[in-house]
């Protein structure tokens, strides 16, 4: 931890970018949504575990919340709102606990509504979430799994869709976001041949606060932009099959 | 780290046994058993053996273990699959294939629209793939292709039902979950719509069954897990209405003295057709347990344990009969090894399944002799190859399925534990180079 800031220091919570999906490491599953115990995540909005009421749940998922700094950019810009990010590896979701921890110190009454949990999200969605409990879920930068018959351990897929449109409330916003051209190219072709997504048009993407954050707020992001990357991003918005 | 998918049961390069199956037409009109690689079908109606014609190009008949069997709802179309990656249509006037469909991947469970026109089955990567069934019954279809309709991902699914209005399809993985999908008008297009999971198994779901009648039309959900219990389900919502704790109320686990898990597992489960019953088969229990169904109270309670006397007879699968009310029950398995016979199969029959009252749970002769069933020593010799065994053949088989099923839990937790290592493994690598 630096001295300074309280922060928990990147240089010893280093881990592979690419972690395999399609293993099942030992991690607690909640056997439903009803059993995730979110006072400890967020502990000066539920009091105790029997105060989680029906009323406030998690709304924002972080696919992949990687080093939380999406997270973290999300807090101040909706302060009422719950938010989750889960991540695969193990050290880095260590340490966006500790980043949150600290961050909760230093700025008593913030950051209070972000949390991150340990999963293997393309397995669990449903574990951790209701029908149509999110308003919103992120994919950004996610692996790009180049080889060809490593395509189906992509996060965004057209079977995972279904998944993510029941996670998501109609109305609900996806936000997927990367570097990889062809793997731009492949979200978009999944998202728009789904039945239930549809693109939000440029107005709407220009309306949206959170969109410049795709870019900005994520240290994946601000590595491309020093490095003048391209980025392709696809947004949609969860709607009733026709 | 392994760069290859993980393949659940392809790991083990042992000849893997298989568990016998049976099932029975809608009518009654013939029984079918498979055994290994053995489909069997004995006529009813003609009172005679059925010999299977089949000549796809795919291949004749199956070559390996068949996985799941299945009548259609109309009694017309009859489905095998297995881990040959072939799924089989047949008709069951001609008992001619009408089809054969390639899998990419061994078939782990098969399931029939009630109108007949679509054929579902399940891989063991967790893909439900669809195709459809041309309305011509007996006549040749060109090899079809069979398109992805959902997937459950990398998970193994143990169990595929429709819903007895048809609106649904309810898949069931053994990571304990089980997803209700909408399905919908045009199915090749894929299955989207998720309406609902129903969760609250602690183990895998093992099998699934409807229970409904005129009252309550669209019917509960039944389903049978490996964490020993049988649940109750309302599928749009997916709520949970009751749980049976199956293996510690019939006394397995003070029999056994000790707990074993796998030992009181639930193998099968089946509903008789005015969903006052649920019939039971678990690991280890020498017979079967008989719920009792009330769908306007929504509950499930255990009513009575039925032991099959005689011999060792731990049923693999159980399946009704609608229209007889007759449960017909099977026992046995492929690929022993190290004895004279190579396989089993042993068939007994329930009489009564239809009735729930109290007389018929109380009456003690629920298990009809083998002169007593239906087709009697013909279909026996037929399904069963045989009619005289050696009480050993029965232990070694019980034995075999535990294991069989014991491995299947295992093969998956030690190939975790193995990734587990050689994750832990690679990162200590990484933080030595990042602090150096």
């Amino acid at each position: 931890m630096s001295k300074s800031t309280g922060l928990p220091r990147k240089r010893f919570y280093r881990a592979r970018a690419h972690s395999n999906p399609l293993s099942d490491s030992h991690f607690p599953i909640p056997i439903a949504s009803h059993h995730v115990d979110y006072s400890l995540h967020y502990p000066q909005v539920f009091a105790s575990s029997d105060e989680v009421q029906v009323s406030k749940k998690v709304q924002f998922a972080d696919i992949g919340c990687g080093f939380g700094g999406l997270l973290i950019s999300l807090s101040a810009l909706f302060p009422e709102t719950l938010m989750i990010g889960m991540e695969l590896r193990d050290k880095v979701t260590e340490y966006v606990k500790q980043r949150i921890s600290a961050l909760r110190v230093a700025n008593p009454g913030q950051y209070q509504n972000i949390s991150v949990v340990r999963t293997n999200s393309m397995k669990y969605i449903p574990n951790y979430f209701e029908k149509g409990q999110l308003s919103k879920m992120f994919f950004l930068f996610p692996d790009p799994h180049f080889k060809e018959k490593n395509h189906r351990r992509r996060v965004i897929s057209p079977h995972l869709l279904d998944e993510y449109a029941y996670a998501l409330g109609v109305g609900g916003i996806i936000y997927t976001i990367t570097d990889v051209e062809e793997l731009g190219d492949w979200m978009k072709a999944c998202l728009q041949s789904h039945p239930m997504f549809e693109a939000l048009t440029f107005e709407e993407l220009e309306a949206d606060p959170v969109v410049n954050l795709l870019t900005s707020a994520t240290e994946e992001g601000q590595k491309v932009a020093r490095n003048g990357g391209q980025t392709f991003q696809a947004v949609c918005r969860r709607v009733q099959p026709s | 780290m392994e760069d290859a998918p993980m393949e659940y049961g392809e790991s083990n390069k042992e000849i893997e046994v298989a568990p016998a199956l049976i099932a029975v037409h809608p009518n009654q009109e013939s029984v079918a058993v498979a055994v290994g690689s053995d489909l069997r079908v004995f006529d009813l109606q003609g009172d005679c053996a059925v010999s299977l014609v089949d000549d796809s190009s795919g291949g004749s008949l199956h070559k390996d273990s068949i996985r799941a069997i299945r009548y259609g709802a109309n009694g017309k179309l009859f489905v095998s699959a297995g881990d040959d990656k072939l799924v089989k249509i047949w008709s069951t006037e001609s008992w001619r294939c009408i089809s054969t469909v390639c899998s990419e991947k061994r078939v782990s469970a098969v399931a029939i629209t009630n109108d007949g026109l679509y054929v579902c089955f399940a891989d063991k990567f967790g893909v439900v793939w669809v195709v459809d069934v041309d309305g011509s019954d007996g006549q040749a279809i060109v090899n079809k292709k069979a398109a992805p309709m959902l997937s459950h991902y990398c998970s193994i699914i143990t169990s595929l039902e429709f819903s007895p209005e048809g609106q649904f399809i309810v898949s069931a993985d053994r990571d304990f979950k089980i997803r209700v999908t909408a399905f919908p008008n045009k199915p090749l297009d894929g299955a989207h719509e998720i309406q609902s999971y129903c969760l609250g198994h602690t183990e895998f779901v093992s099998c699934l069954a409807f229970a409904c009648n005129v009252e309550y039309p669209q019917g509960f959900l039944v389903s049978g897990s490996g964490d020993s219990t049988v649940r109750l389900w309302e599928i749009s919502s997916g709520t949970l209405l009751d749980t049976c704790e199956v293996g510690g109320k019939a006394g397995l686990l003070e029999s056994n003295g000790r707990e074993e898990e796998c030992c009181s597992a639930i193998t099968d489960l089946c509903t008789n057709s005015d969903g006052t019953l649920v019939a039971v088969a678990v690991q280890s229990l020498q017979g079967i347990i008989l719920l009792s169904c009330n769908l306007s109270a929504r509950t499930l309670s255990l009513a009575k344990v039925v032991s099959i006397g005689g011999e060792t007879f731990i049923p693999t699968r159980l399946v009704a009969s609608r229209s007889t009310g007759l449960l017909w029950m099977i026992t046995g398995v492929s690929n022993l090894r190290g004895y004279e016979y190579t396989s089993l199969a042993r068939v007994r029959v329930i009489f009564g399944f239809n009735k729930s009252n109290h007389d018929f749970i109380q009456n003690e002769r629920l298990v009809l002799e083998d002169d007593k069933v239906p087709g009697g020593s013909n279909l026996l010799e037929k399904l069963q190859g045989s009619v005289s065994f050696d009480e050993k053949v029965f232990v070694a088989a019980a034995e075999a399925v535990k294991t069989a099923m014991g491995n299947f839990i295992t093969v998956c937790d030690t190939m975790a534990e193995r990734r587990v290592r050689n994750a832990d493994r690679g990162r200590i690598r990484d933080h030595n180079a990042d602090c150096s």
